[in-house]
């Protein structure tokens, strides 16, 4: 059976909610059935509003969503089938964890025996097996959590929505849970659209990202392509770490293009969002791919000097005074042959062309 | 296990150590806490305790016919006394007529039979002119009644020391002379018909403050914060108002040329000559207790509303639940415990309401807490009065107590 491409669609939606600014501004989003698309953006980019409005608890101000082809607006919550886990769970207090899946069964006339097998279901699938009389207080977070995550998946619903649901365990527990999200998403093939302010997890997770920004979406692409390829400074700039240039374009031509930065050196770069020579530009490096004293020719090679170093465990973090920028960071792994990284050193500092991308100026 | 005492470093027991280090603490928090539990006690325990001894205490006349009632109690109630009782008698009345104290005595016997006023009175006029010996003789001829057995086994009930009497008028109950517990006449049956009013009135009086309160408090705890406090200034403003105030003001809305009568007239509901009595009659104690006791109810119902997060009734409508359903099996059971508190404290407040049943009640709508007034104010039967005021003391702890055991106390919440 094809998967339907557009089986979640935003068509042009607005969102205010005074009269004055726009939360959403015309958002354009298609979402594959079965797919895991995270939207990912800092608070007040737009993305809680977006899934608010795919639940059904906000109204889009203009525009249509479709959920398989029907449009969705003026369907109340109750009646749209898709399942959301909250960001405190939500789980209902006066109710034990079986009545608390039982409540989506209940609610559709779902009889009993079929309803307690879908509920076993449901909870060995987030090992929980045995909690069915415990009270929600009686849980620890992460078991709150997985109850959640287990209620909204019991009624089989098209979609399941995640707001923030792992922001309030700690970092062990909000790892193991990623995973575990992502195992039960591999094994039932629902459609998950997942909210979240925290970049690891999107790129650990996700099929696809959706990066917000200003209540529009500045890339939506695959984590990999994401991190790697990011087609403007602010995508750069919120995923993963990121140092930059600023400059102006001296040359350009074909994949390659020169920029003269305001130190007044001049670097190689691969021009992702410039045109034509003059245009301003910031230049986008990942650290991992600046390499320390390189062996094999690099086209750019500059030396710096290096302003503090940091020990991390399996990597050291280096800061430099790079070409006029003294918030260069570089990650070198830990091994025996990084000897010479001392405070006030100079070193040299190489990357290739492909690697530095010449983006929009901020 | 080792039972070994724990040391700490000086050679000290540890538990010793440790409960001088506290006892600072101990005699601070004391010291904070002492100048409440003494008001407490002089205000509260003192007086309430004072109003329990007041209801069966009857030893006054105990002290005023001492001798009389020792001799009596040896009389098994079956013939008339011999004359050793009326000895006593004279000897105890010839007392109280030198110091003139008889009048005390007097009311307290026609209380226990009607007829003892003018007995006394007329024995203690001629009681000079008795010659020794033969006292029962004079006695009877004096006034008939004393050769009466009635009279005389209503004076053997007089004495004893503690008597329950006024709690069994409390419920319209009485001794006979035999000292069975009997009904009273039909005609003297008020106090029952004033309980079961009073538990009726509380009763409606806390449905309304919830029907009411229910709405008000939800919008109370949804509404964005610049409309909620507008809203709750509104609740409270009354709370701020003084209850006499806020009654009156009652009477001048209900009275029969008041204006919500204009306004039924106006709309033709009824005749100009016919107004409806609003006031004077229950009608009037309903509204007006609801009206004033409205934020008891609001305030609990709020303070857990409040606690209810938004997002279980998002997440009750997400998982299918209609509205409605979303309501009542979410959001409902969730206000339960502030249903209780709040139902609690107006129906226990209600129950023994004062003020307004007094002034707006009339005589169909005034409550047992106003027949207490009374018997404190008018009939001066202190001990009646006490009786009342703990058997209403003793039904509300009786009421904590079902709810307690139905609810459980710890499921209330005040905030």
């Amino acid at each position: 059976m094809a998967k339907n491409k557009e089986f979640v669609k935003f068509d042009n939606v607005d969102k205010s909610y005074d009269g004055k600014i726009l939360v959403v501004k015309g958002l354009q989003l298609d979402i594959e059935e079965g797919e895991f698309v995270t939207m990912l953006g800092p608070s007040g980019s737009g993305k809680t509003t977006c899934l608010m409005m795919l639940a059904g608890f906000e109204t889009p101000t203009h525009g249509e969503i479709y959920l398989d082809g029907n449009a969705i607006s003026n369907i109340p919550p109750h009646k749209r089938g898709i399942g959301m886990v909250f960001q405190n769970y939500a789980l209902f207090p006066h109710m034990t964890v079986y009545e608390n899946l039982a409540f989506p069964l209940r609610v559709r006339k779902i009889p009993k025996d079929e309803a307690d097998k879908k509920i076993d279901k449901a909870l060995s699938m987030v090992s929980l097996h045995g909690f069915e009389a415990r009270m929600p207080m009686q849980l620890s977070g992460g078991q709150q959590q997985r109850v959640a995550v287990a209620r909204s998946l019991v009624f089989d619903p098209q979609v399941v929505l995640m707001d923030e649901p792992l922001g309030a365990l700690d970092k062990n527990l909000r790892e193991s849970m990623q995973y575990e999200i992502k195992h039960i998403h591999e094994s039932i093939g629902v459609t998950v659209v997942y909210v979240t302010h925290d970049q690891t997890e999107a790129l650990t997770m996700s099929s696809r990202i959706a990066v917000f920004n200003d209540g529009k979406v500045q890339q939506l692409s695959s984590p990999d392509e994401l991190y790697e390829k990011p087609v403007n400074s602010f995508v750069a700039e919120f995923i993963g770490e990121n140092n930059t240039f600023t400059g102006t374009v001296s040359d350009i031509s074909g994949e390659t293009c020169k920029v003269k930065l305001n130190s007044g050196n001049e670097i190689l770069a691969n021009p992702i969002s410039v045109k034509a020579k003059g245009d301003k530009t910031t230049v986008s490096l990942r650290p991992e791919r600046a390499l320390i004293n390189p062996k094999d020719k690099m086209d750019n090679n500059h030396k710096g000097k290096i302003k503090e170093v940091i020990y991390h465990g399996d990597h050291t973090r280096v800061r430099i005074d790079l070409l006029g920028n003294d918030q260069f960071i570089l990650k070198i792994p830990n091994s025996t042959s990084n000897l010479d990284i001392k405070l006030g050193n100079d070193i040299n500092v190489g990357w290739n062309i492909k690697d530095s991308r010449a983006l929009d100026p901020k | 296990m080792s039972t070994e005492q724990i040391l700490s470093s000086d050679g000290i027991p540890l538990e010793i150590s440790l409960k001088k280090a506290e006892r600072r603490n101990k005699i601070k928090a004391i010291l904070l806490v002492a100048p409440l539990f003494l008001f407490l006690l002089i205000t509260y325990v003192f007086p309430i305790g004072d109003m329990l001894f007041r209801s069966v205490d009857d030893r006054m006349i105990t002290k005023m016919l001492p001798n009389t009632f020792t001799a009596i109690d040896k009389w098994d109630g079956k013939d008339l006394p011999e004359e050793p009782v009326y000895a006593a008698l004279y000897k105890d009345l010839s007392y109280l007529k030198k110091n003139k104290t008889y009048g005390k005595i007097i009311a307290r016997l026609n209380y226990e039979k009607g007829g003892f006023s003018s007995l006394i009175k007329k024995t203690v006029r001629k009681i000079n002119k008795f010659e020794e010996g033969n006292y029962k003789e004079q006695f009877i001829e004096v006034h008939k009644r004393w050769g009466q057995i009635e009279y005389m086994g209503a004076l053997k009930n007089a004495s004893p020391n503690w008597s329950y009497a006024k709690y069994l008028k409390g419920v319209d109950l009485k001794f006979d002379q035999e000292r069975n517990i009997i009904q009273q006449p039909e005609d003297r049956r008020i106090h029952k018909i004033l309980w079961l009013r009073t538990l009726k009135v509380a009763f409606w009086v806390t449905i309304f403050c919830f029907i009411l309160a229910y709405p008000i408090s939800y919008l109370l705890a949804t509404l964005p914060m610049k409309y909620s406090n507008l809203l709750m200034i509104c609740v409270l403003l009354p709370f701020w108002t003084s209850l006499l105030v806020r009654t009156s003001s009652w009477m001048v809305l209900l009275q029969q040329q008041g204006p919500i009568n204009d306004l039924i007239v106006m709309l033709g509901l009824a005749a100009n000559d016919a107004r409806p009595e609003l006031m004077y009659n229950v009608i009037g104690t309903f509204v007006a207790m609801t009206q004033i006791l409205l934020p008891f109810m609001v305030l609990p119902l709020y303070s857990v509303m409040k606690t209810i997060s938004p997002s279980l009734m998002r997440a009750g409508k997400s998982l299918g639940g209609t509205p409605f359903v979303a309501f009542r099996k979410i959001y409902f059971p969730l206000t339960v415990p502030g249903i209780g508190a709040g139902s609690l404290l107006v129906f226990i407040l209600a129950i023994g309401y004062y003020i307004t049943p007094a002034l707006v009640g009339g005589a169909s709508g005034s409550l047992i807490s106003n027949t207490i007034a009374y018997h404190m104010k008018s009939s001066l039967d202190w001990s009646f009065a006490a009786a009342l005021g703990t058997m209403l003391l003793v039904g509300v702890l009786t009421i904590f107590w079902i709810y307690n055991k139905l609810v459980g106390v710890d499921n209330i919440k005040l905030g």
